[in-house]
């Protein structure tokens, strides 16, 4: 179990009980973000009224948008001239985001969108947990193009990885999903980084050789970003653009353009994909999660073990993108791999396409109810039994 | 007027707009008015949003940013918190500022941000093929409208009133002078400023309502206006079928960016 996974703050002064919002939006001041447009909606408020708080005391702008669609545009201009922007939403304001998320994937404007999942579709269940925008944060707008999402399994995880959302936007020039469940959104627990190495902040990069070319196609893929309004009069669209930033419908470009924005992420999926392993060594069966059920898998992990079977964990910190060849390396060989998650079962489309013809289990419950460890066990050991022995 | 076309425009022609389009005067008037300002164009901030005016954003040497349909003011907002310093202007079609952006576009008025918006009413959705909008008069013909609508349409003037702004002023195509010099008067106010360009469409709405050449749309802008000092003899009756142009309104009030900055320097001060 990883130290940020439950917490680190066994036996010192400056524990805080605090709550997973409030990390969020603790870990987006610390990225220096300095632009918050918003919505208020159920289960993410806590991130707007914290930041409507403590932002204009630090010189920082709060804005409260008239829905989440103004949100995100406030939020894009926002970062052209500069600003490091972010919102918190859930479900149905995720969807109201989803045209201009793929504005900013193509304008390669950096974004952070904190998602706090809640039970969907539709209203759904506000203030209960589903993981249920997975898919939607990967393909949620038209068109092809990359993304890139982390789920926090902790408290003080959600206050790191908002810093990492922040600096992923800014290093890659893209809009980064946290997908928290509502569950570590709300969860109240120890929370203590007083001892902690301070946290790396990255920047977007801006310096450049010669003239400005606004999408340049880097060797990294990622051109850099000069705000509007420093003295280099450049042009943002929607619009298939070439790399001075126009119009362009010529195919050559216009594939170059679209290999170029999906590859500045996928071809760094080494560098972007966090997983955490825990008693994976000699591991026999796998529990492969994320989020809040993380924690429950954890559980499982140590209640299975304790029976005398060897299971291990598989975290995924990084949902966007899924590192297909990772997951299949670290589940060869294994008797069983068993995927918990709170929805139908949409990661494990991943998950089953990396894995072939593994023994593959997926367990879904949609009922609005954090998945227990005991059912997880449970499911484990019935397929067991149902694959022979080992009982 | 050379020196202002080399200034203000990119060069990257051809533009896509149809013959007879009033855009191409709408965009004129505008770079005279930014002439006329003397603001350096790397502190002008140049945000459109879909349709064919909202073209306008990649013909013109400034900072610009060519949006999504109806979210210009949205990311105008988010750019002129952050960036107070930037003069910026909004330029929007009559759908995308009066049906999709609608939500924004009230607003922004009601926040009274100092930006200046300029909504080019052509009375259609012209790039999609000439649909009705929010703006096309009741019982005008579009694709959509094949009997002649049946919609009522807004009056942006009094919406941008009702909604708070604090400077709405209209002209047209026809009287380009007029338009330079009401584009001007908006930037220097301060506060959210409108302008409605009303302007001239032959090809999807003119060809449907009997103005089928550029010529009829010019002499229908010519016939049809009004000055606010001529309407205000009027009966409303009297009015109600002409286009009324000049400044309507002007008035003061508290504008969002200074509330910001009281906002910011005083909770700095409690800390």
């Amino acid at each position: 179990m990883s130290e940020k996974m439950t917490n680190s703050c066994k036996g010192t002064a400056n524990v805080q009980l605090m709550q997973g919002n409030e990390a969020c939006a603790m870990g987006a001041i610390k990225a220096g973000a300095s632009f918050f447009g918003g919505y208020p909606i159920t289960p993410s408020t806590e991130i707007a009224e914290y930041i409507a708080r403590e932002f204009p005391k630090l010189g920082r702008y709060f804005m409260q948008m008239e829905d989440e669609i103004a949100s995100i545009g406030a939020m894009i201009g926002a970062s052209m001239v500069g600003h490091k922007a972010f919102t918190a939403t859930s479900g149905p304001g995720f969807s109201l985001m989803q045209e201009l998320i793929g504005y900013a994937a193509v304008a390669e404007v950096p974004l952070v969108i904190i998602n706090v999942m809640r039970f969907g579709p539709s209203t759904g269940l506000p203030t209960m947990p589903q993981s249920g925008d997975i898919m939607q944060a990967r393909w949620g707008t038209h068109g092809d193009h990359s993304i890139i999402a982390l789920s926090p399994s902790s408290v003080t995880e959600a206050y790191y990885m908002t810093i990492d959302a922040f600096n992923l936007a800014e290093k890659y020039r893209t809009p980064v999903v946290l997908l928290m469940d509502e569950k570590v959104g709300h969860l109240r627990e120890g929370f203590d980084i007083s001892n902690d190495p301070e946290p790396e902040i990255f920047d977007r990069v801006s310096a450049h050789e010669g003239k400005y070319v606004p999408f340049a196609n880097t060797e990294s893929g990622v051109p850099p970003f000069v705000a509007l309004g420093q003295g280099e009069r450049y042009h943002f669209t929607g619009l298939t653009h070439n790399e001075a930033g126009f119009y362009t419908s010529d195919a050559g470009k216009v594939s170059e353009f679209m290999q170029r924005i999906c590859g500045k992420i996928e071809d760094h999926v080494d560098e972007i994909a966090q997983f955490e392993l825990d008693a994976m060594d000699d591991a026999e069966i796998v529990i492969m999660a994320y989020g809040a059920v993380a924690r429950s898998a954890h559980e499982t992990v140590e209640s299975l073990r304790n029976a005398g079977h060897k299971v291990g964990l598989l975290r995924l910190k990084t949902i966007w993108p899924f590192h297909t060849d990772k997951v299949r390396e670290l589940c060869a060989g294994k008797k069983l791999v068993a995927m918990p998650e709170m929805n139908m079962g949409q990661l494990a489309v991943m998950a089953k396409a990396a894995l072939g013809d593994m023994p593959f289990l997926p367990i879904n419950q949609v009922d609005g109810r954090l998945i227990k460890p005991e059912t997880i066990e449970k499911a484990i050991l019935d397929k067991l039994a149902e694959m022979g022995g080992d009982r | 007027m050379e020196a202002v076309y080399e200034k203000y425009f990119r060069g990257n022609l051809p533009h896509i707009w149809c013959p007879g389009c009033g855009n191409g005067i709408v965009m004129s008037a505008i770079a005279r008015a930014l002439d006329k300002l003397g603001y350096p164009q790397d502190d002008v901030l140049f945000i459109s949003g879909i349709g064919c005016s909202s073209r306008m954003s990649g013909y013109m040497d400034l900072n610009t940013v060519h949006t999504a349909h109806g979210r210009a003011l949205a990311f105008a907002t988010g750019a002129k918190v952050c960036e107070p310093r930037l003069h910026v202007f909004v330029l929007m079609g009559d759908g995308d500022a009066a049906a999709i952006g609608g939500n924004h576009f009230i607003h922004a008025c009601r926040r009274n941000i100092d930006m200046t918006a300029i909504v080019i009413n052509n009375s259609i959705y012209g790039m999609t093929g000439g649909q009705f909008s929010p703006l096309t008069p009741t019982g005008k013909k579009a694709t959509t409208a094949p009997y002649g609508s049946i919609d009522r349409a807004f009056n942006l003037v009094e919406l941008s009133r009702g909604a708070g702004a604090t400077y709405v002023a209209r002209a047209d195509v026809y009287h380009a002078a007029l338009l330079t010099n009401l584009i001007v008067e908006a930037a220097q106010h301060k506060g959210f400023s409108v302008v409605e360009a009303v302007s001239t469409c032959p090809i999807s709405f003119g060809r449907y309502n009997d103005m089928p050449e550029p010529a009829d749309m010019m002499m229908w802008l010519r016939d049809n206006t009004i000055t606010v000092a001529q309407a205000a003899k009027l009966t409303d009756e009297e009015a109600a079928d002409k286009i009324i142009i000049g400044k309507h309104f002007e008035t003061e009030a508290v504008e969002y960016g200074e509330e910001m900055a009281r906002l910011l320097a005083s909770a700095k001060e409690a800390e």
